[in-house]
């Protein structure tokens, strides 16, 4: 049976777990984030995804000769080929980035737009994995982008390269669903730029461009704690085709990552609509 | 089930120290005009959001169609069509994107919402822009374009939140008479004011609210009738002789109120009041004879003004 009331709607999933903050219509709010877009300056997306390309060519095709093969796992590996995963991961981390952060922030603060959804039968944790999902589409697809030029450049050696994707998007949901819940607590602007201040360290000392054993071991500790080394380790594991347990690893910390984001995103919407 | 749509008892809400609404109780049946009147900070706006289920009461009772909005608050919401204070269009979308979009929260399907958007854009006048983005609208036409957005859902109960407050005489007068198409057509209005004549309008009963709690209910007549008289009678004799007038002219009716700028003096027959005032020896600089209103209720009420 088609429900076709707001009201039939609503009461169909009465008693149903976390109801009064999920409706499971978050893609209503994804829709809404696909209309705005389509409007939208298409400049935007354009620099978002541009930015990992430019670091290719100038440092990958500048420095290849310079810097000659690395190894990894013991085995030798072109530089423009080590250095294209982490761009990748890179790229799915901008795209999720931009539409959970700034993009937010605006609404939250500026729009009242937030409290015109949550004033229909929607909850909290639908306007939350809503935006989240257009974020982590964003970064999905910036991160296909960028395979489809490395990958005819002969840039991902291993068949295990094509997990990278998803890969990517496991990448983007954590950092979309983390980078909102960060912004949902900010109160200015300024306190916004913080995001970009750990940003740029993070993409240059995750072992983007070199492997991490050049530092020594506690700042090697001091980088793992952060999620970017995670996703280059994982998708360069996937690329390059050394498989292990570690990738795991790695793709737990996004897990956790994004059920930590989503909860405390709920939670703070609900503190900032429902109270 | 009870005839009341809404029904508060003892309803409170506290922000840390501060009560903004105070134990009030009240019922709304079903297909009337229910409004809430007093000044800005009365804590209406803060009732509103608590029968909206957007809010969590501190204490009392709120059921809304029986159900509490604190267990049930998607399927009350779904029940509801809210009008806000301040307008919360979506900027970024066009006019018909507004509708649609907002029918998509509810779960609406999209071939129900292509007919309704149609009825909506036809009832708010807005079939000329129905491509205009938000920001290129009058301030009249986002207020219409809010209520249309808050029928999207066929509510049962429209919420509105000074929904003419900004707008300009005309725009008002086409606003209201939106409104009274709705109640012919059995939708059930809960509205806040601080406008006397939009209560007055608009309101088949209604409450009158200071600080957080409710001073008086009824119909506009009844409360003019209990807590006015028939007639005011207005005179000004210039700031500074005002407070010595009111003195001299208060023997010479029920009742007086002195405001800053005039006096009112309140009486059966206003006409026969002036002349007796005049008789007296009395020369006002101007003199107005009126009516009573809602605001003379709320002024007998509270000592104060609506619209300070």
């Amino acid at each position: 049976m088609i429900l076709s009331t707001a009201v039939a709607i609503a009461e169909a999933r009465m008693g149903m777990p976390g109801e009064k903050y999920y409706s499971g219509r978050s893609r209503a709010i994804t829709e809404r984030a696909y209309i705005a877009f389509k409007s939208s300056t298409w400049i935007m997306v354009f620099s978002g995804f541009v930015e990992p390309v430019l670091f290719l060519l100038s440092f990958g095709y500048g420095l290849k000769d310079l810097v000659g093969d690395i190894t990894v796992a013991g085995q030798p590996i072109g530089y423009v080929a080590f250095i294209a995963p982490a761009l990748l991961a890179t790229s799915a981390m901008n795209g999720a980035i931009y539409d959970s952060t700034y993009n937010v922030y605006f609404k939250l603060r500026h729009d009242r737009i937030y409290h015109g959804m949550l004033a229909t039968s929607l909850g909290p944790m639908d306007v939350a994995l809503g935006e989240i999902s257009w974020a982590l589409l964003r970064g999905f697809s910036y991160a296909l982008g960028f395979m489809t030029i490395v990958a005819p450049l002969g840039l991902i050696p291993s068949m295990w390269g094509i997990l990278a994707v998803p890969a990517a998007v496991l990448i983007a949901f954590g950092f979309a669903s983390f980078g909102m819940a960060v912004t949902s607590y900010m109160k200015s602007y300024q306190q916004l730029e913080v995001i970009n201040v750990i940003l740029l360290p993070m993409f240059l000392f995750s072992g983007s461009f070199y492997p991490l054993d050049v530092f020594p071991e506690w700042l090697q500790t001091v980088i793992r704690l952060f999620p970017l080394a995670h996703a280059i380790d994982l998708v360069r594991g996937l690329t390059l085709g050394n498989i292990s347990w570690a990738l795991v690893g790695h793709a737990m910390y996004f897990v956790v990552m994004i059920v930590i984001g989503l909860f405390f995103t709920t939670r703070r919407l609900n503190a900032l609509f429902m109270r | 089930m009870s005839q009341s749509l809404i029904h508060a008892r003892g309803l409170t809400k506290k922000f840390g120290d501060f009560t903004a609404v105070n134990g009030i109780d009240f019922d709304v049946v079903k297909g009337e005009s229910f409004g809430l009147l007093g000044p800005n900070g009365a804590g209406k706006s803060t009732a509103m959001r608590m029968i909206g289920a957007t809010s969590q009461r501190t204490s009392g009772e709120l059921t809304i169609l029986d159900k509490d909005p604190e267990k049930f608050g998607p399927q009350i919401r779904a029940h509801l069509g809210v009008v806000p204070q301040q307008d919360n269009l979506d900027t970024q979308l066009s006019v018909t994107e507004n509708l649609y979009i907002y029918g998509r929260y509810f779960g609406l399907n999209r071939k129900f919402l292509k007919g309704k958007i149609e009825e909506l854009l036809a009832f708010a006048q807005l079939e000329e822009k129905r491509n205009a983005k938000v920001e290129s609208l009058s301030g009249g036409m986002k207020r219409r374009l809010t209520i249309a957005r808050a029928l999207v859902s066929e509510p049962e109960i429209l919420m509105l939140d000074e929904p003419t407050t900004g707008l300009d005489p005309q725009a008002r007068h086409i606003l209201w008479d939106r409104l009274f198409r709705l109640k012919e057509d059995g939708v059930t209005l809960l509205i806040t004011t601080h406008f006397m004549d939009e209560a007055e309008q608009l309101c088949d009963r209604l409450v009158v609210m200071d600080k957080g709690s409710i001073m008086a209910e009824g119909s506009p007549a009844q409360l003019i009738k209990d807590y006015s008289t028939k007639e005011v009678l207005e005179v000004r004799f210039g700031s500074e002789r005002n407070s010595q007038m009111a003195n001299d002219l208060r023997q010479l009716c029920e009742r007086i109120e002195e405001l800053p700028d005039r006096i009112l003096m309140y009486t059966e027959d206003g006409e026969e009041l002036l002349e007796r005032v005049y008789k007296k020896g009395f020369h006002p600089k101007t003199s107005l004879v009126r009516r009573s209103s809602l605001e003379d209720v709320f002024l007998r009420l509270t000592g104060r003004t609506l619209v300070d």
